[in-house]
This record gives C-alpha cells, structure tokens and sequence, in this order.
C-alpha cells in the first residue's frame, strides 16, 4: 500500500480552518506523550495544563489578561505578513513602546493628571512605531531583509532597557534591584475587580481587533497590502506601490506591540525591569499564524496560546521545569501547523499496487 | 603588545562559533534551503555537549553528541521545508523557537556549574615561538578544526562535482531534476550538515567559549551568522572575515577597559548587533552583487515533477 501526494485543483476551504485545528489537537498529543516520559500522568497533566487554569476566576483573569497582548500584537503583525513584511522584531519595539510608556508616568511632573494614562498609551504606540520605523526604512530604502534587523534591534531594546533600570531609571528607594520605582495610580489602568490582574485595557485590544477586521476585510488599502503579498508582480502592474505597504505594516505592528508594551507596565508590571515580557512579541508571530491572518482566527489563537502560557506557569512549578519549556510547545504546535497547512493544497491518496495477473 | 595579542586571539576565539555555523548555513544557502532556525539549532548543540559533559563523556565524545542533536532538530526543518513543502522562513522560525525551548529543558538543573573546558593544545615547536607563537599556534583543536573545515567547505563546493551539483541544485532545481539529480535528497543532507555545523557552533560556546550553561547562551549568535552568509554574498572566505569583525566586536566589550573606552557595559554589549546591522545595510545598498551571488532558487519550496 502506497500513499501518493497529489496537488489539489483548488485550495481545500475546509482544510482552511480544519488545519490550526488539526495542529492543536496533535500539539495536545505530543504534549501528553512528553509528560509521560517525563514520568507524570499525562491526563492529570494536560487537565492541570488547560482546563485548570480556567476552573477559577482568578485563572480566567489570568487567562484574559496574557490572550489581551498576544491578540493585540498579532493583530499587527498579521497586517504586515500579510504583504510579506516580516516583522520579527515585536518584542523589541514591545520593550520601547514600554520604556517610553514608563518614561512618559515616571517623569511627567503632574503624577495625578487624567492625561497621564491616554499619553502613556499614545507614547508607547509611537515608541513601538519609532523602533519599526528603522527596519521600514531600510527595507524601502535600502533593500535590507527586515527579519534581520528587526531581531538585531531587539536585542538592542533589551540591553537598552537593562541600561536604564541598572542606571538612570533606578529607583532610588528599590534596594538597588534592577528595577524603576512604582507608576503613579493615575498612570495605571483601573483593574474590573480588585481581586484580580484583569484591567480596562482589553478594551484597547477590542478595539485593534474591529479595526484590524475593518483595515483588512473592507479597505481598499488592506487590499492593496494583500495582493502585494500575495501577488507581488500584480500588485506592481496594479500600481499598487511596495514602500507604502512595508511602511504601514511594520509601523501598524510596530506601534501594536509599543501599546501592548504599555498595557504591561501599566498594568499587572505597574513598574519598568529589566525583564517586562515572557516573549509576547514572538508567540504573537505564532498567534497570527494560526490565526491563519484573520481576525477572528488570532482572537481564537491568542486565547490558545495564553493557555501554553499559564500552563507553562503551572508547570513550571509543579514540575520545576524552566518557563522557557513553554517554547517547546510553541515551537511544535508551529511545526504541526504547518504541516498540517500541507494539506490545504495538497491530498493523500492511498494507491494500491497492481499485480499483474499471469495467466496460470 | 600584550593587549594587541589578547585581542587578537581573543577576536579568533569568538569567531570560531560563528565560523561553524555560518559555512553550514552556506552550504545550506548554496543548495537552495533558508534555514532561519541556526539560533535554536546552536542552543541544542550548547545544551546537549554540556549534558553530555556533566553526564562524564570524554570531550570528544560531548563535542560529537553535541553535533547529532543540531543534526536531529534540524531534522525537523528538513521534514517541514522538503517534504511537506511549508514556507521555509515560517519553518525555520518554528525551528528557532522550539530548539530554544528544548535547549532550557535538556540544561535545566545545570544551574550555572562550570565545566572542564576544552584546553588549548601545546603544539611542541611552534607555540613557543615569541610573538608568532601565541599569536598562531596556542589555540584549542576546534579553532583549528575550524579552518580545516572551512578549507574542505572551500574545496567540495567549488573543486568537486558534487559541490557543483550541489550549488546546481541551489540555483535551479528544475534543471538538476531533469538531469536526474536527487534533489530533495541532496538538500535533505546539506539540511542536516548545517544543523551539524550550528550544533558544533552552539558547543564551542558552551564547553570552550564559556564552559557551562546559561538560557540562552548564543545571545543571537545564530541570528548573526545568519546575517553573516548574506554578508558574505554566499563566499566562505567572506564568511571568515565578517566572522572575525564580529569577533572583534565582541571582544571588544571585554577588553575596552584595557583600551580606554569607558561607555557602559550594555552600549558594549549591543555593538556586535549594531553591526549586523550596518554590515547588512551596506551590502544590500549593491543590488547587483547580490544578485549575482545570490542562490536563485533560494527559499522556494520545490516540487519534483515528472
């Protein structure tokens, strides 16, 4: 018995939506096959894992409140991949959009103003928009792959951010930690209850997801973009120009990630560190891909991801494994996906040798 | 002088990981595959010689399982960008995020504990010699291995058939195909060569460079030898330059005290990556030489048909 790979005549629709499914429920698997080699139950393991976290409202807060950045970053980033603007970088402009955030309520001289929160969020987008701005640049300009330097910066934002709460940003009273001193209240956002994390500014995240949806489903610029990625010669014939198109989806995922930053530190962080994100900025690149660049698909992707994220919590200390083995998933349920986006275009036909019959 | 003969082989030290990893994603490169994921690939490579070394095997035999596990996670790119056809950037992103993850899971619970490092060999003669000695001839094995490599490299790629069937294949599959060269074959094995290579890289950091592990521990040294092939317009002796000025760049946060430069540790510390940077700007302002060099079928997935 022999399987035969056969492209499909058209792109499989159900597979479109089948495939982020099928990818989730092997990732599932996997997981489970490797908690039982670690020696645990993978049953009481997966259950701790996922559905735990959501037994409680204090786990849905949790749960929320992790989805909120990666759907916002997703958002954005999706807006660039989908014209083939790679934008790897989200997690240093992540980190700027946060130290300009910070800056913006550590330093401002009225700490009880009602402008303290609407400029932090304004800061953090343009601190976000202005570290994308350089890979834009020089992509438009000057042909430079923007995988590279978008990741090249990132490195660059941390060890900027660790020179400021190390030095000038150090908070005096904080027993020499690396770390800034407290946000005022002003500049912080206003949790629903206060027994738990959850705070008002999911509201921005709704909000960047209506408008993602409208930009990309029923503007004509979010056509353009769409057809630049994927039809680039057509999209020339078109007219459609490529600088626009690289400049609006780094700077629209720049300045996502710039305002999740914000919403971090002014809100369950309430103060900048040297470590201010658990790599929002790349499980977001994962979100929007099985999100497969939809709306709707990165709201469902983040809320999955947010769950690796609290199960890697979890097992982080119950089974004393490093918060870094959440990558693991993350980097497999990535390879399932794309495996398993294999068969939107392509179809596993089994073809059964034949046996020529001699005659006897 | 002193000074001058730290930074120098100080330079020839750092870039030795980098030279590993960089000629295996050349090879890569040259027959066609973009294989993003070097970062996760080297960490596998750190974290599985240090395993190895804490586990009591000889250092040869840490170094060598070191290279199988950047071989066996490359694996899983190969399957994603040969087999399954799947965009290979998404594809070697995958690789990067989940080698880095395997690599804190297999080093967890090796805290910060030093290890026997690999020591620079006494050559009889030749390490004794005044100035050239320490210069040329006080090296550990695999900064020798590394040259050796890059000379074999050299050597397959443009003085054997097989390196030209292999640079074929880079820069038009069909055409090796209709020949009847195994393509996805030939470049399943140069897949696995580059993941060797990076694993070999990701050891010389760990069990060489600094020798103990730490999360993380390349600091976006795969992502720079990835930038470093591009720099290198696909030539392996521009790839032991760029090497070497990255090199520099790292040491140079080590040494700056000695030289007088008084800037804070972290301004330091992000020259190397603001050089990528420039070096990469640079190089791509030349469109033409680019092109020229540039591996044409670089990154599509290929298809055998007929």
């Amino acid at each position: 018995m022999m399987f035969r790979i056969e492209q499909r005549t058209e792109p499989s629709a159900s597979m479109r939506v089948g495939a982020p499914l099928i990818a989730i429920l092997l990732t599932l698997i996997t997981s489970s096959i490797m908690f039982g080699l670690l020696g645990h139950n993978p049953f009481v393991t997966l259950y701790a894992f996922f559905i735990e976290p959501l037994t409680s409202i204090n786990g849905i807060s949790e749960w929320l409140l992790k989805a909120s950045p990666l759907i916002l970053i997703g958002c954005g980033l999706a807006i660039g991949f989908r014209a083939n603007v790679w934008n790897i970088g989200a997690e240093g402009q992540l980190i700027m959009g946060a130290i300009a955030a910070g800056g913006v309520g550590l330093f401002y001289p009225d700490p009880e103003s009602l402008l303290l929160l609407p400029m932090m969020i304004v800061a953090g987008m343009l601190g976000g928009m202005a570290w994308a701005a350089i890979p834009a640049f020089l992509r438009a300009r000057m042909s430079t792959n923007e995988i590279l330097v978008t990741l090249m910066l990132t490195y660059v934002a941390t060890l900027f951010l660790s020179l400021l709460v190390h030095g000038p940003w150090r908070d005096p009273d904080g027993f020499n930690y690396p770390q800034t001193a407290l946000l005022p209240n002003a500049a912080m956002f206003e949790p629903f209850d206060y027994a738990y994390r959850l705070n008002t500014s999911i509201v921005i995240t709704v909000i960047a997801v209506i408008a993602m949806w409208i930009f990309t489903e029923r503007s004509f610029f979010g056509y353009k973009m769409s057809v630049g990625g994927a039809a680039p010669l057509a999209a020339r014939y078109a007219g459609f120009k490529e600088s626009g198109s690289i400049w609006i989806g780094l700077l629209i995922s720049g300045g996502a990630a710039g305002i999740a930053g914000m919403m971090e530190v002014a809100g369950p962080l309430g103060q900048l560190s040297a470590e201010i994100s658990p790599g929002y900025g790349f499980a977001a690149i994962i979100v929007a891909f099985i999100g497969r660049l939809h709306a709707i698909g990165i709201v469902l992707g983040g809320l999955f991801l947010s769950l690796l994220y609290l199960g890697g919590e979890s097992v982080q200390l119950t089974l004393g494994l490093p918060a870094a083995v959440a990558l693991i998933f993350q980097g497999i349920l990535l390879f399932f996906l794309l495996a398993s986006d294999f068969l939107i275009f392509y179809r596993i036909r089994r073809v059964e040798r034949h046996v020529a019959r001699s005659a006897a | 002088m002193d000074l001058f003969i730290a930074i120098f082989t100080g330079t020839v030290i750092a870039a030795t990981p980098l030279i590993f990893a960089a000629l295996g994603e050349l090879v890569v490169e040259k027959s066609g595959v973009l294989n993003l994921g070097i970062e996760g690939m080297m960490l596998v490579g750190a974290a599985v010689g240090v395993w190895a070394s804490f586990a009591g095997l000889p250092m040869p035999i840490a170094i060598l399982s070191a290279v199988l596990g950047g071989a066996l996670v490359s694996l899983l790119f190969a399957v994603l960008a040969l087999t399954f056809l799947t965009n290979q950037y998404a594809a070697g992103l995958a690789l990067a995020i989940f080698g880095t993850g395997v690599s804190a899971f297999i080093g967890r619970g090796f805290g910060s504990t030093p290890i026997e490092a690999l020591k620079p060999l006494d050559i009889p003669v030749l390490s004794d010699i005044p100035l050239i000695g320490p210069l040329l001839f006080n090296y550990d094995a695999l900064v020798y291995l590394s040259f050796v490599l890059f000379g074999l490299i050299t050597w397959f790629l443009y003085r054997t058939k097989a390196g030209l069937v292999l640079r074929t294949i880079g820069e038009s599959p069909d055409a090796a195909h209709a020949i009847g060269y195994p393509v996805i074959k030939i470049r399943y094995l140069a897949v696995l060569f580059g993941g060797a290579m990076a694993g070999l890289g990701g050891a010389y950091l760990s069990l060489v460079y600094t020798p103990l592990w730490v999360e993380n521990m390349t600091a976006g040294k795969g992502w720079i030898s990835l930038a470093l092939v591009v720099f290198a317009t696909w030539r392996p002796f521009r790839v032991l330059l760029g090497a070497w000025l990255f090199g520099g760049m790292t040491i140079l946060q080590l040494q700056a005290q000695a030289i007088g430069i008084a800037w804070p540790s972290e301004v330091l510390s992000s020259l190397p990556y603001i050089a990528t940077i420039v070096v990469l700007v640079i190089i791509s302002r030349n469109r033409q030489m680019l092109a020229l060099n540039f591996p044409t079928s670089l990154a599509k997935p290929f298809r055998p048909v007929g």
